[in-house]
């Protein structure tokens, strides 16, 4: 695939595959993946009785498996799929396997810019990760939580580090869990560790821990905070520095704490995915200012729009000056934009996009099961079967569609002028 | 003596019908206060209709199941409540004072009924007494306080009683009658008497929870 | 009255042994202060010690009655000397009080429909869990089943490879008799996400089997995560952990939400039903479940009045249906459920009671999660269930919950009932349409 700027970004519509056609004898098709250019639609199929294989744009894949799952696009273009052939496993993208089988293979992970493949590995009953066909030298008697950076450089779980027998209570409340990276178990073990996650440069990792079954806090590089919560959450760093953010709860109420600090004071019912800018100038988080309504707060200061369902899929604009999020409202999705409420109701959206100059909103949107994408509330003018996120050009100019319609794949490419008139 | 019938059915009967009166309002505003402040989430899963509801289903004698395995206690129960607050609106002596305090009455009952109602109360009371002797159960949920509660509730029926057959001083168990009456006017609101002011409100949030969230009825 | 047996099991004792008389005080009036208010006090200001509620509980019916049993006398053991002494109570007392409220109280709240006032005596079991809980005098068992939620999101120790490879091989398993059907993983944007509990990967994968052969034969859209937040037990909602509930419940609305379902259909289990639609949601902030959640119950219903399930041949035989509590009591299930049942299976028998009136199983409140030491209790504790089953006359008998399953099984081995246990899904799978089958 080419790089994002030298798509085609020629306005227009193409039928890039017919999906009913494949150059090989086919008794089923699986769930489409379309391809961040949308040049390509793939799918994987079964070929006989347990045999599988992929078919990309009609065309299959050569090797047939036992069965291939979690069939993905790399950010990149690279299809991958996780392929189980005489009962060993390893990881196919596009047509090629890795040298590499293991026991088995499970939650495949890209780098931001796709050019690192990773995996988590259970081999012989223990567990680890594996990027690009290399597992960790030291797997694990359980490992999950399982984390690429966003580089692809370094990879993060949560490790079992001492066996646990049947019922050893006293024995796991001395701590048999850490945190490994790339492998490698901090020398410290906790009751629990979940969602470890790395400062911008990788230098440092962070994650919520347990000490005993009551005292919640955050270690850093395996040295805990000196407070401890009722309950923390997922711990986040700044984008330029490595200060961490993270919700906490204190007195049954939750806020935010920056390095042990309180930063919004805890008066919610509840703070979670928490967000900086991509500058990191601000922060935000999904947050339930009373009982049962849900919105978002910018940096401690939350939005007038609630919504009694749910918040979810907070995006920063790139230029971080703009904020939107999905909200739902009896059981009804919209998309929310700066406090703002687009006035169409889905029975589901996905997560809204923005273009790269952040003028402009888009999400595929979803009624009484057909798809469409919309832009800033305005919805393109025509439904299809079945509809993957939309992506602006570089310039924000247009957008492009992929979806799928009468058996057909299609490519788009509108300007966004002519969906938001 | 007289100075003392002055006192109770004057001052003190003012007293008490005020610590009632206040202590009851002040004892439902607490509650309901308390669970604004530290259990708000809680009134989000009250509904009226379903609180009523479930405040109506066990209003009607023999409407729910565990009436109905107790038939005599559910009667006796209804019986009691009732006549009660019968004996305690209806009476006709106590319509005189209320026409000398205030110059209002109302609808009174002949004295025979009133009389029966009294000895049937007396009588549900004995029946209390015994289950809480003789049923195990009940038995070993009892303390003094309960005995307690039962004989200061018990107590301005047996002294009307006592008065209106003028057995003992009339004098003396006038004022005693008054005087236990509104004791129970003032225990009311602070003991576990406050089951008048506090059930509505304990059966109408679970009879929403049952309503409301669960689809189910709680009778 | 004859004299209590109290159990020795190894988490209270060890847990007990640490305890002093001020980290009893202290975390007793913590929970009282901090996580109590006004229904708490108003629930023992209110109650008159009448014992009404003695009838409802199966313990104390199978004990012949013994007061130590009935709802209120277990508050007298609990509650009422902690608030009068204000925390002041002593090691032994603790260890007593644990056993009651954590083995001899299922939770199933048949009380709270006996009760004149509407009391919820498991809301004040559910307090004294939480007190144990801080004391750390949980029972073992059960104990290292909250371990394995927080450890692992699911309630067996299951790996996350070994959820997937459960899921494929039944997968395949299926295939000799529907040749084309799939248990499709991680589908984003169909319109169900089918969860279930931990034993169903760990022992009973048939009930995947026959759940995804419902799913496929109907035609539904439906999905399975492949990521922890697949199991929506809750086994730290019974041992008062709820900042674990907490965060097992976020993990299977996010795992919803991040698949893009419409709803969440769950499997034939109780307790789970109650942490997802009614407990779990709501310490989390949300009033009802952010996604409907649908429980096995109602999903079959929609798919017979829908016309998607049809009924290929009855089984005939005479069965009778036990009404589980968390989602009879907790969520009104019953009428539903017998529509189905009287589809698939005509010769239909009420135990009685029924309905919301049910005895208990006397497993589930996590009370079979206590383990082997409370095994022989619970099921003592349950004779009223054994002749409430033998009165029917039934062979075989219809339980839509998995600790209800385990409780009605321990029953009917010990009093030797020789009835059969199945759940709904397994008559279904037996006896629906099957048109991709060969």
């Amino acid at each position: 695939m080419s790089e994002y700027a030298a798509w085609d970004w020629s306005v227009g519509s193409k039928t890039v595959a017919n999906l009913a056609e494949c150059d090989c004898e086919i008794q089923w098709r699986e769930e489409n993946q379309a391809s961040p250019d949308g040049e390509q639609v793939a799918a994987v199929v079964n070929t006989g009785e347990g045999e599988f294989t992929v078919c990309v744009n009609g065309s299959c894949w050569e090797p047939r498996y036992e069965r291939v799952w979690y069939l993905r696009y790399s950010p990149d273009g690279r299809l991958s799929g996780l392929a189980c052939d005489e009962g060993d496993w390893t990881m196919c993208i596009d047509g090629e396997q890795w040298e590499e089988t293991y026991g088995f293979l499970f939650n495949t992970m890209f780098s931001k810019d796709g050019s690192v493949i990773a995996c988590c590995v259970a081999d012989a009953m223990t567990y680890g990760m594996v990027v690009d066909g290399v597992a960790w030298e030291n797997l694990y008697d359980n490992a999950n939580n399982f984390h690429l950076s966003a580089d692809g450089q370094k990879t993060v779980a949560v490790v079992q580090t001492v066996p646990l027998g049947q019922a050893e209570i006293f024995k796991f409340k001395e701590g048999v869990y850490s945190v490994a990276v790339d492998g490698e178990a901090w020398d410290v073990n906790f009751v629990n560790a979940w969602t470890p996650r790395f400062n911008a440069d990788n230098s440092s990792v962070a994650a919520q821990i347990r000490l005993n079954l009551f005292d919640y806090t955050i270690a850093v590089d395996g040295k805990p905070w000196n407070t401890v919560y009722s309950q923390v959450w997922e711990p986040l760093f700044h984008p330029k520095n490595k200060s961490i953010v993270t919700p906490v709860r204190i007195s049954g109420k939750w806020g935010m704490a920056q390095d042990e600090k309180i930063i919004w004071q805890p008066h919610f019912y509840q703070v979670w995915q928490q967000q900086f800018s991509p500058s990191g100038d601000r922060l935000a988080a999904i947050v339930c200012p009373e009982y049962g309504r849900w919105t978002l707060a910018v940096d401690g200061k939350t939005w007038n729009t609630t919504f009694g369902d749910m918040v979810m899929d907070l995006t920063f604009s790139p230029d971080g000056r703009r904020l939107a999020a999905l909200g739902k409202q009896d059981t009804k999705w919209t998309v929310i934009v700066d406090d703002r409420v687009w006035s169409g109701q889905y029975d589901m959206c996905f997560a809204p996009v923005f273009s790269p100059d952040s003028q402009h909103v888009a999400a595929r949107v979803e009624k009484k099961g057909k798809y469409t994408i919309a832009i800033d509330g305005k919805e393109y003018g025509q439904n299809f079967d079945q509809c993957f996120d939309p992506t602006f050009s570089p310039d924000g100019s247009k957008v492009l569609i992929r979806a799928i319609a009468g058996g057909k794949y299609l490519r788009i490419v509108e300007p966004v002028a002519n969906i938001i008139g | 003596m007289q100075d003392i019938y002055l006192l109770v059915s004057g001052p003190l009967a003012w007293a008490a019908w005020a610590i009632f009166l206040f202590g009851s309002i002040y004892k439902i505003w607490k509650t309901l206060d308390t669970a604004k402040k530290k259990e708000q989430v809680l009134f989000s899963y009250v509904s009226l209709k379903y609180g009523l509801r479930s405040i109506i289903n066990w209003s009607i004698p023999f409407n729910t199941v565990n009436m109905r395995l107790n038939p005599a206690l559910t009667a006796i129960s209804f019986f009691f409540h009732i006549a009660f607050f019968v004996l305690l609106l209806f009476v006709s002596a106590h319509q005189v004072m209320l026409g000398e305090g205030f110059g209002i009455s109302w609808f009174t009952i002949p004295d025979t009924l009133a009389n029966i109602l009294a000895f049937g109360v007396l009588g549900a009371c004995i029946f209390f007494a015994a289950r809480r002797l003789t049923v195990p159960e009940v038995k070993y949920v009892t303390d003094w306080t309960d005995f307690a509660l039962l004989i200061l509730v018990v107590a301005p029926f047996v002294t009307g009683i006592l008065a209106y057959y003028q057995i003992g001083n009339y004098m003396l168990m006038i004022i005693l009658h008054m005087l236990f009456a509104e004791a129970v006017l003032v225990a009311i609101p602070f003991t576990r008497l406050s089951h008048m002011l506090l059930a509505p409100l304990t059966r109408a949030y679970i009879g929403s929870e049952f309503g409301m969230v669960r689809n189910v009825k709680d009778w | 009255m004859e004299e209590r047996v109290w159990i020795k099991d190894e988490g209270i004792e060890a847990g007990a042994a640490k305890l002093t008389p001020e980290k009893i005080e202290k975390t007793i009036n913590a929970v009282f202060d901090n996580e109590t208010g006004a229904r708490l006090k108003a629930y023992v200001e209110t109650c008159i010690h009448c014992g009404l509620c003695s009838d409802a509980c199966h313990f104390f019916l199978s004990h012949d009655r013994d007061p130590r049993f009935s709802p209120v006398g277990k508050v007298k053991q609990t509650i009422w000397p902690m608030l009068k002494n204000k925390g002041k109570v002593s090691v032994e007392f603790m260890k007593q009080a644990v056993q009651v409220a954590q083995t001899e109280c299922n939770l199933c709240r048949r009380c709270v429909q006996y009760c004149p006032f509407g009391i919820d005596i498991a809301y004040m079991m559910s307090l004294v869990r939480r007190i144990c809980h801080k004391q750390e005098i949980t029972p073992l068992y059960i104990q290292d089943t909250a371990h394995s939620h927080a450890a692992t999101m699911n309630q067996m120790w299951v790996k996350d490879d070994e959820w997937i490879d459960a899921l494929q091989w039944q997968e395949d398993e299926m295939r000799d008799e529907f040749p084309n059907a799939r248990i499709p993983l991680e589908k984003e944007g169909a319109e169900i996400m089918y969860s279930v509990i931990g034993p169903e990967p760990k022992f009973r994968t048939q009930l995947i089997y026959q759940a995804a052969a419902i799913m496929n034969e109907t035609g539904m859209d439906w999905t399975m995560p492949a990521t922890p937040g697949w199991d929506n037990s809750d086994m730290a909602m019974y041992t008062g952990d709820s900042e674990m509930m907490g965060r097992l419940k976020r993990m299977h609305f996010d795992t919803a939400a991040r698949l893009k379902v419409k709803k969440i259909v769950m499997g034939e289990c109780g307790h789970a039903f109650r942490s997802v639609y009614d407990t779990g949601n709501r310490v989390l902030g949300w009033r009802m479940p952010p996604i409907p959640v649908i429980h096995a119950l109602e999903f079959y219903w929609d798919l017979l009045n829908e016309g998607k399930l049809k009924v290929a041949k009855t089984f005939d035989e005479p069965v009778t249906f036990h009404d589980p509590c968390n989602v009879v009591r907790g969520r009104g299930l019953h009428e539903k459920a017998r529509e189905v049942v009287r589809a698939f299976c005509p010769n239909f028998i009420e135990m009685i009671p029924n309905r919301e009136h049910n005895y208990c199983c006397s497993a589930g409140g996590g009370v079979i999660n206590c383990g082997p030491p409370f095994k022989n209790a619970r099921v003592e504790g349950n004779r009223v269930k054994a002749e409430q089953l033998k009165a029917t006359g039934v062979k075989v008998c219809i339980a839509p919950c998995h600790n209800c399953h385990g409780g009605l099984e321990d029953i009917i081995h010990t009093f030797e009932l020789g009835i059969e246990l199945k759940f709904l899904g397994e008559i279904i799978y037996e006896h629906m349409e099957k048109p991709n089958a060969v």
